[in-house]
């Protein structure tokens, strides 16, 4: 491996890209490497990042071409002296990396992403067993980073697509045991630019970091809807 | 109507096209491929009525299930409360005069004005 890499940072002020030189190491990720240029090269690269740990979602963006986390992403398994980031697809820009996320959050809160208990006043403890569980904990990893919404093909055209990331999470509450919202979700998610927009290219599970599978969601919700899952 | 009953009319003309078609195909290979499109053989199967029937119904579900995965990918295309109106609505419009159309040459062959 090189001592050091190109990094090709797309500008939103050009529409280029800046390159920069950067010294690197076998343990690397490509977000360090965008905070050494922001740090001694140009103080200007616009980026979001917070956690460093692949847990707050903030540090989305495209690294080679594939949406990816920046944090989580080794410049040693890119296998490439050369490291191009650009911003997320499907996003609006805000400069450079970062991207504004209203239409996610607002697709998020649309699909009532809390549990609804079906009685407020009972103050007993809500038992889960281990098959319980189960069926939704996978999807309760998700931590908006918005990769799959960046990867999907349908949210590239049609911009009202409610999308995977909310389509995954309408699922993760819908498969709770101790959740009575499930027709609500349901109907929320049934119009013309709802759950049947997806076509499953599956690309969304492919980026996802958090294993999340937002496709398989989607298809285990479409069961609930066609009558195969009560 | 909601689009999960539209989805699944979309489907089930899909799943009952593939059938009927490959009976479509089984008899018309049965007839002998070759000379199936002549005049005379297209008249006399749409006189046989069981056989015009199999066909208006394939016309009906192909047209129910190809205008409705127009619209979808015109809905996915552009975005507007007005577009989106016109598109379900032309959509409906084209699938009714394409069915119409279609049965109308059964009726005229059936009423001998073919
Ligand atoms: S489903 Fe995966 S890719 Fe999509 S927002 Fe959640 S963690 Fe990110
Ligand atoms: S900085 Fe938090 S996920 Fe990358």
């Amino acid at each position: 491996m090189r001592d050091t890499i190109t990094l090709r940072v797309k500008r939103s002020e050009s529409g280029g890209f800046d390159t920069f030189e950067v010294p690197v190491q076998k343990w690397t990720t490509v977000l360090e490497c965008i905070l050494y240029a922001k740090h001694y090269m140009d103080t200007s690269i616009a980026v979001r990042y917070s956690c460093r740990q692949a847990t707050c979602g903030s540090c989305g963006m495209r690294i080679n071409g594939r949406p990816a986390l920046a944090c989580f992403t080794k410049v040693s398994e890119l296998d490439s002296d050369t490291i191009t980031v650009e911003p997320m697809s499907n996003f609006p820009i805000i400069r450079d990396l970062a991207v504004r996320f209203d239409r996610l959050f607002e697709n998020h809160h649309r699909i009532r992403p809390y549990l609804e208990p079906g009685d407020a006043d009972d103050k007993r403890e809500h038992l889960q067993s281990p098959a319980e569980l189960d069926r939704y904990i996978q999807f309760a990893n998700c931590i908006k980073c918005g990769l799959c919404n960046s990867a999907c093909p349908t949210m590239a055209t049609d911009t009202t697509f409610v999308g995977p990331q909310a389509l995954a999470q309408a699922y993760r509450y819908v498969a709770d045991s101790r959740d009575t919202g499930k027709d609500k979700r349901l109907s929320i998610i049934d119009d013309s630019h709802g759950i049947w927009r997806c076509h499953f290219a599956g690309s969304c599970s492919q980026v996802c970091p958090k294993g999340v599978d937002p496709a398989m969601g989607i298809q285990l919700l479409r069961g609930y809807m066609l009558g195969f899952r009560g | 109507m909601r689009e999960s009953h539209i989805m699944k009319i979309h489907y089930g003309t899909a799943l009952a096209a593939v059938g009927l078609v490959a009976v479509h195909i089984l008899m018309r290979m049965a007839d002998g491929y070759a000379e199936s499109l002549e005049f005379a053989n297209v008249v006399a199967n749409y006189q046989f009525l069981p056989y015009a029937g199999l066909l208006e119904i394939m016309l009906i579900l192909l047209s129910v299930h190809g205008f409705n995965g127009l619209r979808v990918i015109l809905l996915e295309l552009r975005q507007g409360p007005s577009y989106e109106k016109a598109v379900s609505y032309g959509c409906v419009a084209a699938m009714i005069g394409l069915i119409a159309y279609g049965t109308r040459t059964i009726v005229m062959v059936n009423v001998g004005m073919i």
